[in-house]
């Protein structure tokens, strides 16, 4: 009561300093610029923040404040146009979106998808602000509750979510699951900075591999490659058949589900560590298990949209609490923030335990200008959804060209390095291989983005749990199973149950037919050389480092166990069992007019050309050619869509101060930006 | 962006124009350019507080006035960013590196990990800071000045490794006879203090800009109990209590207190040896190599320019600590102190490694 007492002076101050017109005005600046900058598959927030800190030092805070969060708050908002209309993760936060959200723009569905995903958005982020509201006050011990071994439990939550989406051969998704976890590890390991399947003569390799290029070559390459083969538009038929209404209206109907992950996003937001990467996998899954009918997720299923949208947004609101109450950023943008906030106004306001109660007022301004941002952010997408839509009415041919100049300008921007581009390329193969074989990308990916969490906290939380036992044996229990650890450990066990009994009807893939032998064994066989690899690599650590070691073995030792399971079942079975699912043998890729290797020689066409002459000059040459030669467009429509390409790109680096990949031209001569 | 802003902003650079010396090259015009201030630590912890609240003063002071941001590269402790640096060349005097104790410390200790060289690179601005460690608040109660009582605890610490910067408490804890166990592999300093706050570390310590902004407000709350500095160097070299924290006592008058703890001979030499690497010069901000010497010039004298601001002292104080920043020549003398140690303080730090950690570094 006491608390409340203080509290809510401090919200009527907030709301005060909110709704001048001033603020109001310096909120829909900051919503429109992060509009800008977050349809960029890969920019992000943190480009945008970058652009805006400048001007921070001495802004009066409130002012500063609302410019910021307006442009942070829309992020996750504005990247589900290109996760829906494109198939491309724009971000961690929208990794699932794609699962159902790409399909229904498949069946022309795009502007209902779209809608019914900004009504989340919208949704979660108001849930977020309020529970925030309230939460604030009382969360510095619940989220000091969350130690090590919880933290753990949460990502092997995460990570069960697998389970819901391994597919119909629950072995392939373990192992798909754990070849990510591996891919994961790739790199300098963070306990003791031993090399894993990398050398320092290669120092692209020892940073690892970026999420960003690892969503778009596991996500995005394989569909657009995919499409491009079919030669049609996304939507089938060219026909748009839902409208931005009828999104609406089904998040309506779902409007428990929105309630249930917008508190899901705020809860594991809340903590920090953790972050975005595992929110919106435990809201799709969760989707998926309070489903009746499950047998259209992956196919297009509204609910696997509503599930993680309204999760994504509400942790934002929940990212602010480890943010300002402790100091600790839950993602860069964060961070940024985070620098920003100490150069505003006299330097007074400085983010961390003091936040509380030095600034309760402005604590308050920040919750609540999140929410009023995602409401403006919101309505100007749902109002471009409807006209953006039409998008998947056109010509793939004619868009495909465009989708590989931003995947390649957006993986450019994770190291700035030519080899981000060779790393999308090589993921994108082994993306496009796991679709074809039915192996499950999601679960890839899921290994993927956990695979660092989940050998951090292993490592700490067996550390501590060791000393503890040292002392005493209760003691060391205590610390292990803790009651949260216990309950998480209930919900795990119950969702992998579930899920493993869920699986066989979620087919991410649709119904992939099966074929000859060959093909599969061969790609079974290719993934167990390279866990081979991994794992005599791992055993080369010496034993003094054993925390960079002992999870490469264990979890490489496992994953090449399902191979080894799965070969002998190949052996065993019959030819046309579902073991040996093949997209080329019947189906839409199979009957592509186009073949896989001519259409992707295109995407690399363009990257050895930009190895050679840099970014835009490549760019030119391919857009050019493309469309002559591919689309077969006449001179004057070739030259029009060119232009535009060029210009476009060079219009949003430019305003972003970013550079191209350059080549082997531009370390001989000096050109001027943008052939740079 | 107001007005007074942009005001004040051109006002700023007025003076600061007309204050340069003479060597200040005209043609280093840095206009619509982005600086990036790449640090080898996470978002969290001392570096990052360092050069954020640098960054938008170096910005005003750089002739025009590019946007200055700091990027992260956290890894291995740092040996990954600085290795990256190492193979930047100049391109236009947009990139900056900063590095802290943490990667001067494998550096002197031959780290078979680091590909980098500290003196092929040029320093342009050198800090010192201190550090402050601090005690849970049941162990804190035993703690009377002196480490007596606290030699039966076990005490957890999370640690980003032993032959980080995190050397100088772990070794400190030892002189003391302390039994200190380290958990490593956490990513900063800010994820230590969140380990301590949980419950899960029991002893902690920060740099003086970490303490300041992340631990004062627990010690306030009574849930942690500062123990000592690291203390400061007065101008004879010898260790007297840091300005900053004229309250705390230093870890030489701590050792001096308890039972078994020398200041004198081959481990406190070795220890003094580190700590004076590790803290009086612990961030320097460098150019690479092959920069030529009108835009090393350039950022010299914005940097001067920033500590010749008239509120430098106030405003620095409350977040980076009451220490001296070099720069120029003074930033070239402060790199020869912080990457040169004598030969028997190395040799007995690397036997006490391999000792207590198992660590050999060959």
């Amino acid at each position: 009561m006491e608390i409340l007492a203080t509290a809510l002076p401090e919200l009527g101050h907030a709301w005060a300093l909110i709704l001048q017109p001033v603020v109001l005005g310096y909120l829909v600046l900051g919503v429109v610029m992060g509009l800008c900058v977050g349809v960029f598959p890969g920019l992000g927030g943190i480009a945008g923040l970058s652009l805006l800190l400048p001007f921070m030092f001495g802004m009066e805070p409130v002012y500063g404040l609302a410019l910021m969060i307006g442009m942070v708050a829309v992020v996750p908002t504005s990247d589900t146009f290109a996760s829906v209309l494109m198939g491309i993760p724009g971000s961690s936060a929208s990794q699932a979106t794609v699962l159902d959200g790409f399909p229904m723009a498949k069946n022309g569905q795009a502007a209902r998808a779209l809608s019914a995903a900004f009504a989340s958005s919208l949704f979660g982020g108001l849930v977020g602000a309020t529970f925030l509201t309230v939460f604030i006050l009382v969360a510095r011990p619940i989220v000091l509750a969350f130690g090590l071994p919880e933290m753990l439990m949460i990502t092997i939550l995460g990570l069960s979510m697998v389970a819901v989406l391994a597919g119909r051969i629950a072995l392939k998704g373990m192992a798909a699951a754990g070849l990510g976890l591996m891919i994961g590890t790739i790199g300098e390991a963070d306990a003791g900075g031993s090399l894993r399947m990398a050398t320092y003569d290669i120092p692209y390799l020892t940073d690892g591999l970026k999420l960003v290029i690892v969503g778009l070559g596991i996500f995005a390459v394989p569909e657009i490659v995919s499409l491009l083969r079919q030669d049609r538009s996304i939507a089938k038929g060219a026909s748009l058949g839902a409208g931005w209404f009828d999104g609406i209206r089904d998040w309506f109907a779902n409007i428990w589900l929105s309630v249930r992950c917008s508190v899901i996003g705020v809860a594991v937001g809340v903590i920090p560590g953790l972050g975005g990467s595992v929110v919106d996998w435990i809201a799709y899954g969760h989707s998926v298990q309070t489903t009746k009918d499950k047998s259209n997720f992956g196919k297009g299923e509204v609910r696997g949209i509503i599930g993680p949208e309204s999760s994504n947004n509400a942790k934002e609101g929940g990212g602010l609490v480890p943010t300002l109450l402790f100091g600790i950023p839950g993602s860069g943008s964060m961070a940024i923030f985070i620098g920003a906030v100490a150069l505003l106004g006299s330097g007074d306001i400085e983010v961390g335990p003091g936040m509380l109660k030095d600034n309760l007022d402005i604590t308050y301004s920040i919750v609540w200008l999140l929410a009023l941002a995602n409401v403006v952010g919101t309505i100007l997408c749902i109002a471009a959804s409807g006209g953006i839509a039409k998008l998947t009415t056109i010509r793939f041919t004619y868009l495909a060209p465009f989708l590989f100049m931003l995947i390649s300008f957006a993986a450019f921007q994770s190291g700035q390095n030519f080899e981000d581009l060779l790393a999308l390329f090589s993921i994108g193969l082994i993306g496009i291989f796991l679709r074809r074989f039915d192996w499950s990308r999601p679960a890839f990916l899921i290994g993927f983005v956990l695979s660092n969490p989940v050998e951090k906290f292993t490592n700490q939380a067996f550390q501590i749990a060791s000393f503890r036992f040292r002392k005493s044996f209760e003691e060391g229990m205590d610390y292990i199973f803790s009651p949260i650890v216990i309950v998480l450990i209930i919900i795990t066990v119950v969702s992998v149950v579930l899920g493993i009994r869920q699986a066989k009807t979620i087919m991410a893939e649709g119904d992939v037919q099966s074929g000859s032998k060959r093909a599969p064994l061969v790609f079974l066989l290719v993934i167990m050389a390279y866990l081979i690899t991994a794992l005599v690599n791992a055993n080369m650590i010496p034993d003094y480092n054993m925390t960079d070691k002992v999870i490469p073995l264990v979890i490489g030792g496992f994953s090449l166990a399902c191979c080894a399971i799965l070969l002998v079942q190949m052996m065993r079975r019959p030819e046309g069992d579902v073991i040996f699912a093949d997209k080329e043998v019947a189906g839409e890729d199979a009957d592509a007019p186009y073949g896989l290797w001519s259409t992707l020689a295109w995407f690399a066409g363009l990257i050895a050309a930009t190895w050679i002459v840099g970014f835009i000059l490549a760019l030119i040459g391919f857009l050019i050619t493309f469309f002559r030669v591919r689309a077969g467009a006449d001179w004057r429509m070739t030259l029009i869509l060119t232009a535009a390409g060029i210009a476009f790109m060079c219009l949003m680096a430019g305003a972003l101060n970013r550079d191209f990949p350059p080549g082997l031209l531009q370390s001989a001569v000096d050109l001027p930006w943008p052939l740079k | 962006m107001t007005v007074s802003v942009f005001t004040r902003r051109a006002v700023v650079s007025m003076i600061a124009a007309a204050g340069l010396a003479a060597p200040v090259a005209a043609e280093v015009d840095f206009s619509g350019k982005t600086i990036e201030w790449v640090i080898p630590f996470s978002e969290t912890g001392g570096s990052a507080k360092w050069a954020n609240f640098f960054a938008p003063l170096l910005s005003e002071e750089l002739p025009g006035q590019p946007t200055v941001v700091v990027k992260f590269m956290p890894g291995a402790g740092s040996t990954k960013g600085a290795n990256w640096f190492q193979e930047q060349k100049h391109d236009d005097g947009t990139l900056l590196f900063g590095t802290s104790g943490s990667t001067q410390f494998p550096y002197l200790l031959n780290d078979p990990r680091v590909r980098y060289e500290y003196k092929e690179w040029i320093p342009v601005m050198a800090s010192g800071t201190g550090g402050v460690a601090y005690l849970n608040a049941e162990d804190g109660a035993k703690f009377d000045g002196s480490a007596n009582n606290l030699k039966d605890v076990d005490f957890i610490y999370g640690s980003q490794g032993a032959t980080r910067l995190d050397l100088v408490p772990l070794l400190a804890w030892q002189m003391l006879g302390m039994n200190v166990e380290p958990v490593f592999g956490i990513k900063g300093r800010g994820d230590g203090r969140l380990m301590f706050e949980r419950g899960e570390a029991t002893i902690d310590y920060q740099t003086s800009s970490g303490y300041l902004g992340g631990s004062v407000p627990l010690v306030e709350a009574g849930q942690a109990v500062p123990m000592m500095t690291w203390g400061a160097l007065d101008d004879d070299g010898s260790i007297v209590r840091d300005p900053t924290f004229p309250d705390i006592p230093s870890f030489k008058e701590v050792c001096e207190a308890t039972e078994g703890c020398e200041t004198s001979g081959d481990q406190w030499d070795a220890w003094k040896a580190f700590f004076v690497a590790g803290f009086p010069v612990q961030k320097l901000a460098f150019l690479p190599g092959d920069t030529p010497q009108d835009v090393v010039d350039t950022y010299t004298a914005a940097f001067q320019a920033v500590i010749e601001r008239p509120d430098f002292a106030e405003i620095s104080s409350k977040r980076v600590g009451k220490y001296p920043v070099f720069v120029g020549d003074g930033s070239q003398a402060a790199l020869e102190t912080a990457t040169s140690v004598q030969d028997g303080a190395k040799q007995y730090v690397l036997g006490w490694l391999k000792d207590a950690y198992g660590v050999e570094l060959n």
